[in-house]
């Protein structure tokens, strides 16, 4: 159960997407999530939905892996394009007591549901192309300005490192827990939610407990190796953006170009 | 010459001053020991004996209560060496899963002398240089909790290697493996010791690890209970009962031996040396 866990997840590659530097990455990301909503007919919707099939195929990552995080959202998608398509306004189609499909509605629908995917196939197309140290490296850079603002990037950085590090060793860790619990008779597999939630206590609390005591060796590993913060500090690997970088931006730029024409012209 | 200079060390942890409590026991009781450059110690013990607390004195993560403890001549209490001396000795801990940093081997590796400040070129070099000593290089893209127990040690050893200290003092490094790992371990310790030079200090309560040192120090309730090389400490077959500290099996099996009235002239450490002596005794 605890296996198929897709967060921090990373595919080492060699595609396009892999090459780019994360900083570069996360900014594109986000100015791309930006376009995403502000598509304003179907023709600009169907061609950032075209660039996002196109970012997936060239990622060199398994689909069968984009499917299934798409899958952990799909509630969500139905949920929410379902009440777009009953909440809509324009020329009702159809009605059954206070119920009524209308044009905007279907309009609405769509959009949400198109826009909700990319969200999540660009956004999964970064953890899966981009190693959680690259990752979080990137973020470190690109958030370093507001250091100004007395915020401890380095520390936060450092501290998604280590999360992102221990997610596999506790994870493993309450597999077993559970296990010895269960050898004792616990009982998680039936019962209501509320018994389903109480029979969680017991393996929480050595969870808990474990947690601090890895902690305290971190600690205690990390002091040995001089760890002193950020300040002095220096990285293995210097990101540099390289012509592959410059190339994406430009296609980047033209994407964007393309969709605010398309929502003027068309 | 001598790199770790022991002196006089009493160490207890603090404990609140409240009326009726007992006052704090000491965990070391004036331990006096010295460390040559390029010396291979074992820190032998039971459980509770102080001995992972006399490690932690040598890199000054803890500071002693009384007495001082020198790393190449500086004093561990002067605040401002803290970072020298965690320079040149390195502590390695038992469980290796808690003691790396990243999710990529090599960017742990790289963790320690990133701290240093040192140019991305040159940490390159000793990332590299550092797996390669632990015979982890090929795994340098993986990711750590994917590896078995004995790699992630090695891992942890790469990732003090790294910093290029004098001495690395590792505490209990095999009592979470599996016995393959811990030859993988053990290996790569002695490996260290003869080809790259570095001082080892070995904590351990395994006696056959104990036995591969150049010298074995026996501590029993913070203080020092013998020492010396491997065949003078596990002579004292007696003493080391008396404190319910194991022999090796060898020089178990000559000591009852000998008990039963067969003549050997001195004590086995391993297997292929009472092999050797029992050939002579049946001749």
């Amino acid at each position: 159960m605890m296996r198929d866990v897709t967060l921090g997840q990373f595919f080492p590659g060699k595609s396009i997407l892999h090459r780019l530097d994360p900083r570069m990455k996360i900014a594109l990301l986000v100015a791309f999530i930006v376009l995403i909503f502000c598509t304003g007919n179907y023709f600009s919707l169907a061609f950032t939905a075209i660039i996002v099939a196109l970012t997936v195929f060239f990622s060199g990552v398994p689909t069968k892996m984009y499917l299934k995080s798409v899958k952990t959202i799909i509630f969500i998608v139905i949920f929410t394009s379902v009440l777009n398509l009953l909440y809509g306004t324009g020329d009702v189609l159809w009605s059954w007591g206070f119920l009524k499909i209308t044009t905007g509605g279907i309009r609405n629908a769509v959009f949400v549901t198109v826009r909700i995917i990319s969200l999540i196939l660009v956004s999964s197309s970064l953890t899966f192309t981009t190693s959680p140290t690259d990752l979080t490296d990137g973020l470190e850079r690109i958030l370093k300005p507001l250091g100004i603002f007395r915020i401890k990037v380095h520390e936060i950085a450092m501290m998604m490192t280590i999360a992102l590090r221990f997610i596999p060793t506790l994870l493993e860790e309450t597999d077993k827990i559970m296990q010895a619990q269960k050898a004792r008779g616990a009982d998680m597999e039936s019962g209501g939610i509320v018994k389903r939630v109480k029979a969680l206590i017991p393996v929480l609390v050595p969870l808990f407990v474990s947690a601090f005591r890895r902690a305290y060796d971190l600690a205690t590993a990390m002091e040995c190796r001089c760890y002193q913060g950020g300040s002095g500090r220096t990285r293995m690997k210097s990101l540099h953006l390289t012509a592959v970088d410059f190339k994406v931006l430009a296609f980047m730029i033209f994407v964007a170009c393309s969709v605010i024409l398309l929502n003027i012209f068309l | 010459m001598e790199f770790i200079k022991v002196d006089n060390v009493k160490f207890h942890y603090d404990i609140d001053e409240e009326p009726g409590q007992q006052p704090a026991v000491n965990v070391l009781d004036g331990i006096s020991m010295s460390v040559e450059k390029g010396e291979f110690v074992a820190l032998l013990g039971h459980n509770g004996c102080g001995k992972s607390t006399m490690a932690k004195h040598f890199n000054a993560l803890l500071l002693p209560s009384e007495g001082k403890v020198y790393v190449d001549g500086m004093d561990t209490s002067d605040e401002e060496k803290c970072y020298d001396i965690r320079k040149k000795v390195g502590l390695v801990l038992q469980n290796p899963d808690n003691q790396l940093v990243a999710s990529i081997v090599e960017e742990d590796v790289a963790f320690g002398p990133e701290n240093l400040g040192i140019e991305p070129k040159e940490i390159r070099r000793r990332v590299d240089d550092a797996l390669k000593k632990v015979d982890m290089y090929e795994y340098r893209l993986h990711a750590p909790y994917k590896l078995s127990g004995g790699q992630k040690q090695r891992v942890a050893i790469a990732g003090i290697i790294a910093m290029e200290p004098d001495c690395i003092v590792l505490d209990e490094p095999t009592a979470m493996l599996d016995p393959r790992g811990r030859d993988e371990v053990m290996s790569t310790i002695k490996k260290l010791n003869k080809e790259n030079g570095i001082t080892i200090v070995l904590i351990t309560h395994y006696m056959d690890e104990a036995v591969m040192a150049d010298r074995v120090i026996v501590m029993d309730k913070g203080k020092i209970l013998t020492e010396g090389n491997p065949h003078e400490v596990f002579s004292k077959v007696e003493l080391l009962k008396k404190h319910r500290l194991d022999v090796p099996q060898a020089t178990e099996l000559v000591y009852q031996l000998r008990a039963m009235g067969v003549k050997f002239e001195r004590m086995p450490l391993d297997e292929e040396e009472c092999v050797e002596m029992l050939r002579e005794v049946l001749k």
